[in-house]
């Protein structure tokens, strides 16, 4: 595979994706493709395969085939720290603070794989909360601080593709709704995002295209214009 | 009366010094690799002889040995994580448990066959032989100083790990290596790294040991239970219970030989049990 065929303004070119966790076989050839500056969501219901879609990319599942283009880059046989230097940023839906590390060393641990991070002061900036909170064990945050801080540190490390697993669950509509004033002003700013929500009303106003999954594949494609029309299918898709 | 019981708490904290140095080895090693380093002992031993033959063959002083030789088993170490730990990533750690096994036995079986059973002593070094009269008791200089350079080189790794970035990657690392290296971090190079240091503490401590006990293929067969005792009641992973347990410990059997000798050797693992009975965790040890 070469980067040839594949237009710049894609960020990422998935094709014919399989992922194993041991023996189980979750995807079964993902096809799906993001452009530059786009958000995209990734609805199915639980176990459809959307997190280990996610996790395929960063090579987080024991085995997978296929194809990854990152930004022109062929990442199927890449060991998974070299994945996120394409510039891959990930907030894991348990958000993986780790407990050991005070907020501020959970905040600056990671390398930076991009040249456009912010800096600490516009962090706080953007979640003030967590200025407070920097000596403060990783543990010791709430669900809501500890979901601040797993969007904060990806965005210091200048990634340009962000995935998101879940960041809304399980928390207050007033942190819910911090969240989507973030994911706009990152939108703003150019960053390519990848949302899994179960949460479709969040989702919903802020994504350019839906994709949606049942076991393991892609069964359909929803722009934006089309979204109003075809709520009621979605809902009985997602089932609620 | 008093002079005996200083004699043997003197003992006990160099036992419980190279039982720190050695405990903390195992438990970086653990709680990042997730492997039981069974040829910690043998490293130890490789240590004291390394430094032995640089001094018999080659001339090279225990100064000298004392920087050297962690180095040189210390990248034994790490070529042996790369070509042999590596494949069991992911696997039961009872493989990386039977594998360094394995690797202790062929080690004392070499060592034994190239150098015999008995012991080979080294000498004290010159700058601290002798001692100080303290009134009341004698203390050798050079055991002073096995207690000061462990405390030191302990402490030492211990704020590495707590104040450095590379000290905040491990501790990551120790919680969630998958993740962190999904953030970008080279994993696999930190375990080798780290399993390297490990191995080096142990070479360290047996170039410490050299001058004290007589450098024998099996001595780290004797001091290694002690060692596994320790780090079970200081809590596998845990960078400063593994410290200070290996100290007390070392205390402990002192103040045993004291009150009731014949009890010496039993009374550390009868701690052991009593801590997995009502802390399974260990002293230190978070639960995972």
């Amino acid at each position: 595979m070469t980067d040839a065929g594949v237009p710049p303004a894609e960020v990422l070119h998935v094709t014919g994706l399989h992922a194993f966790y041991g023996e189980s076989h979750i995807l079964h050839g993902i096809d799906f493709h993001v452009k530059a500056g786009e958000v995209v969501t990734l609805l199915g219901r639980n176990g459809s395969g959307r997190t280990t879609t996610l996790k395929a990319i960063l090579g987080l599942v024991s085995r997978r085939t296929g194809s990854i283009l990152i930004n022109g880059r062929e990442a199927i046989g890449l060991p998974s720290h070299l994945i996120a230097r394409l510039g891959v940023g990930y907030c894991p839906e348990e958000r993986g603070i780790f407990a050991s590390l005070s907020a501020e060393e959970n905040l600056t641990l990671l390398p930076k794989v991009g040249s456009h991070g912010m800096g600490l002061e516009e962090i706080y900036g953007m979640f003030p909360g967590l200025n407070e909170r920097r000596k403060s064990p990783g543990t010791r945050l709430s669900g809501g601080e500890q979901q601040m801080l797993a969007m904060a540190r990806v965005l210091r490390t200048g990634s340009s593709l962000l995935l998101l697993d879940e960041i809304t669950e399980g928390l207050a509509p007033v942190i819910v709704q911090t969240l989507g004033r973030v994911v706009r002003r990152l939108r703003e700013r150019g960053l390519t995002m990848i949302l899994v929500e179960q949460n479709f009303r969040f989702a919903a106003p802020l994504a350019d295209r839906h994709y949606l999954i049942e076991r393991g594949r892609i069964t359909d494609m929803i722009p934006k214009d089309e979204l109003e029309r075809r709520v009621p299918e979605i809902h009985g898709f997602l089932g609620v | 009366m008093l002079q005996a019981l200083a004699g043997q708490l003197l003992v006990g904290l160099i036992n419980g010094s190279f039982y720190a140095l050695l405990s903390l080895g195992l438990a970086v090693i653990f709680g990042l690799l997730n492997v039981v380093n069974f040829a910690h002992g043998a490293q130890y031993m490789l240590g004291a002889f390394v430094a032995w033959i640089g001094l018999t063959y080659l001339g090279i002083g225990y100064w000298w040995a004392l920087v050297l030789t962690p180095l040189v088993v210390g990248v034994l170490g790490m070529v042996f994580e790369r070509l042999c730990l590596r494949r069991l990533q992911g696997l039961d750690p009872l493989y990386g448990l039977l594998l360094t096994f394995g690797v202790t036995l062929v080690l004392e079986g070499l060592f034994q066959n190239a150098f015999g059973i008995s012991g080979n002593s080294y000498p004290v070094p010159s700058l601290l032989q002798g001692g100080t009269n303290l009134g009341f008791m004698f203390l050798p200089r050079y055991r002073a100083w096995v207690v000061v350079a462990s405390v030191a080189v302990c402490l030492g790794s211990w704020l590495v790990i707590e104040k450095t970035r590379f000290g905040a990657y491990l501790r990551a690392g120790t919680e969630n290596p998958p993740l962190l290296q999904a953030f970008g971090v080279n994993v696999p190079v930190m375990f080798t790294v780290t399993y390297g240091y490990g191995v080096a503490l142990a070479a360290f401590a047996g170039v410490m040991a050299a001058p004290i006990y007589q450098v024998t293929p099996l001595m780290g067969s004797n001091v290694i239970m002690m060692v596994f005792a320790v780090v079970v009641i200081g809590g596998m992973g845990s960078i400063l219970g593994s410290i200070v347990t290996g100290l007390g410990v070392g205390l402990i059997e002192g103040l045993t030989k004291f009150f009731y000798a014949p009890a010496a050797d039993v009374v550390v693992f009868v701690v052991m049990a009593l801590v997995l009975l009502l802390r399974p965790a260990g002293f230190f040890g978070r639960s995972r």
